[in-house]
């Protein structure tokens, strides 16, 4: 939920409590001061009806309620002694202009005794009064009004505020949400005189800045470490060749000089692919410039092609299209080299390596004595579907990184007995 | 043939020149940056190896001064860096090759007799060995004289074993010239044991004077029969 629409929603919900509140005490209120004037009013109207009967102005006294809303009835003495000033709400049949029928009415009605030449009687006087519920209608619409018109401009003040002041913030979000570590040289940045937005913009800066050490660190700290890995490494192999050069060892040490050195160059090569990973993704190389896959293709094929003979293996070049690609020239040929000896090496006697260039995709095929590889883990580091393999593992994680460099796709599936490798160089977001 | 080895690691020099040695050359070091101008400022050499990283200063500040005499085309930059931009900065600076650590012993004689050759420019372009004599220029070989027919990976083969003669030369030395830099499969070292039967059935059928010895397990050398 948007931060809009959460304060929209608590400040209404809370407009509606205060008004309800407030309006039950308005209208208790208002019920009192009605009740007191009303009450003033019978007050006043005793005294005027027992003076008219004391001066005998009023000849004959109403007996019911009539023209003047007053009636009197005579008493004993006891019960006028005992009888005080009583005021009470009633209901009377009254009949308004708007009734067809008389109809109950509420009404004050107020009780007392005088006597009048040695008679005792009761006076009860009535006042009509505003009917509650039509008072408590009439209260409601207004009460509804009031809380429409304030949600309404809570509404449109909130537009307005959040336009105006959390504007830079919105922009502040969509600039961190395309921003990324190591990618994006533009760091976010916002426009703003409010404090807590500065605070915000300080905060995220330190922490981006922190995490870009970090970044950097870990980035040089694999050049570094594969860079002061290859002298001590040359050191080694060369001691170990001219070792194996001089005469006069016995088989048994030669083949222990053998192991090492394969050992040792297998430490190379890991080495060689580490660092060439951590240079791609630093991208140390983008000198990019037209390519013809066309060309690559073939070209690589045909240096594979004594090796192919070899292993009994044919390779098949399908030349549907001229596919040219923008891209650095060495990264183009490790991809296209790291497809295509996977395919040959990871191969069978007799077996094919099938190549299709089409208008965007490089597709490499190859037949194996094995089923489908683990679709997720093909292009991993380390990953290697025959752990005896002698291969680094990291071959097809290249072909990825390069991939992820330049937005191209690289995808695998097995069909009909073949490992397809596909290369889509056209950038991701246009056929996704 | 003198050559002057730049290098601040004493094991790998040391290494580099018995290596250099062993190949008749007379060999100089140095060990810095200080030395490193010292000596190429008042000696020449056939051939200058070059570390870039050296204590007391860059090798491409040694080689820019060669540059300015004009001595630089005998440099060959020995780097732990692979690094693209050293490469063309190193080659703008007229630097003949760049090869990267580690390397094989093979492969960096096989640069500098590169190096040396292009120097003696007698437009003789053959390498010859008993009575082995290969083009380079038409890539053929001839053996007493006959013409014998190579393939290509035959003849890179032939021609990486006679630029290294009477040395060792590594499987996997071989497999990643012959091959390319980032070759990493076993499999390339049978093909490789196969092209050099077949070379050595080529040798036997013309009465070579020259043979490939095994060294066990781990490569061959060319010797003179």
């Amino acid at each position: 939920m948007k931060l809009a629409n959460q304060t929209l929603k608590y400040l209404s919900i809370s407009v509606l409590v205060v008004i309800a509140v407030w309006s039950t005490i308005f209208y208790l209120f208002m019920l009192e001061v009605i009740h007191d004037n009303i009450d003033e009013e019978l007050e006043n109207q005793k005294r005027l009806i027992i003076q008219e009967l004391a001066s005998e102005t009023l000849v004959s006294p109403d007996l019911e309620f009539g023209i003047n809303n007053y009636k009197v009835r005579e008493i004993s003495e006891q019960q006028a002694i005992k009888m005080q000033n009583v005021y009470k709400d009633t209901l009377l049949y009254m009949q308004d202009d708007d009734d067809p029928e008389p109809e109950l009415e509420p009404v004050r009605m107020l009780t007392t005794a005088f006597e009048h030449k040695g008679h005792y009687y009761e006076l009860s006087i009535i006042n009509s009064m505003i009917e509650e519920s039509d008072l408590i209608k009439n209260l409601f619409y207004s009460v509804l009004i009031l809380f429409v018109l304030l949600v309404v401009s809570i509404v449109s003040i909130n537009k307005v505020v959040i336009q105006r002041l959390w504007s830079p913030l919105y922009r502040f979000l969509d600039q961190l949400t395309k921003f990324r570590l190591g990618k994006s040289d533009d760091k976010p940045a916002m426009n703003t005189n409010i404090q807590e937005f500065k605070d915000l913009q300080l905060a995220v800066t330190t922490l981006i800045h922190h995490n870009e050490e970090t970044y950097e660190q870990q980035k040089q700290f694999i050049g570094n470490a594969s860079h002061e890995l290859q002298t001590p490494l040359a050191i080694m192999i060369n001691k170990l060749e001219m070792m194996a050069e001089t005469g006069g060892l016995q088989p048994e040490q030669l083949n222990t000089i053998a192991e090492v050195l394969n050992t040792a160059e297998r430490l190379v090569r890991l080495n060689k692919s580490l660092l060439l990973l951590s240079k791609i993704e630093n991208k140390q190389f983008l000198h990019n410039e037209d390519l013809s896959i066309n060309q690559l293709v073939t070209h690589i094929a045909d240096e594979l092609e004594d090796i192919a003979a070899f292993k009994n293996i044919k390779i098949n070049v399908r030349q549907q299209d001229e596919l040219k690609v923008r891209l650095d020239s060495a990264l183009a040929n490790i991809v296209v080299s790291n497809l295509i000896r996977n395919a040959l090496f990871h191969n069978m006697d007799g077996g094919e390596v099938n190549i299709a260039i089409t208008e965007n995709t490089l597709i490499v095929a190859n037949t194996s004595g094995k089923t489908a590889l683990e679709n997720e883990h093909v292009f991993s580091r380390f990953y290697k579907s025959d752990a005896s393999s002698k291969g680094t593992g990291l071959g097809l994680a290249i072909v990825q990184a390069i991939c992820n460099l330049y937005g191209f796709s690289i995808s695998y599936h097995y069909d009909k007995s073949q490992h397809i490798f596909k290369l889509d160089f056209r950038p991701a977001y246009q056929h996704k | 043939m003198k050559v002057l080895v730049i290098e601040d690691e004493a094991e790998l020099r040391e290494i580099v020149k018995e290596s250099l040695v062993k190949e008749d050359y007379i060999v100089e070091t140095a060990s810095d940056f200080r030395s490193a101008l010292d000596k190429v400022s008042v000696y020449d050499y056939d051939c200058i190896l070059l570390d870039i990283m050296l204590p007391g200063g860059s090798g491409l500040q040694v080689l820019d001064l060669l540059k300015k005499e004009g001595k630089s085309d005998n440099v060959i930059i020995i780097s732990a860096k692979d690094s693209l931009d050293d490469k063309l900065k190193g080659l703008e600076l007229g630097a003949d090759d760049y090869l990267t650590k580690p390397f094989h012993i093979a492969e960096l004689n096989a640069r500098i007799k590169a190096v040396l050759r292009r120097k003696q420019r007698d437009g003789k372009n053959t390498l010859e060995m008993g009575n082995l004599v290969l083009d380079l220029n038409e890539r053929s070989l001839s053996i007493n004289g006959e013409s014998v027919a190579l393939n290509r990976k035959e003849f890179d083969i032939l021609n990486y074993f006679l630029l290294n003669k009477n040395r060792l030369v590594s499987k996997n030395a071989l497999a990643e010239h012959v091959w390319g830099d980032n070759t990493d499969q076993a499999d390339n070292l049978d093909f490789i044991y196969s092209q050099i039967k077949n070379l050595r059935k080529k040798f036997l059928a013309k009465k070579a004077k020259v043979d490939f010895e095994a060294v066990y397990g781990i490569g061959y050398k060319l010797v003179e029969k």
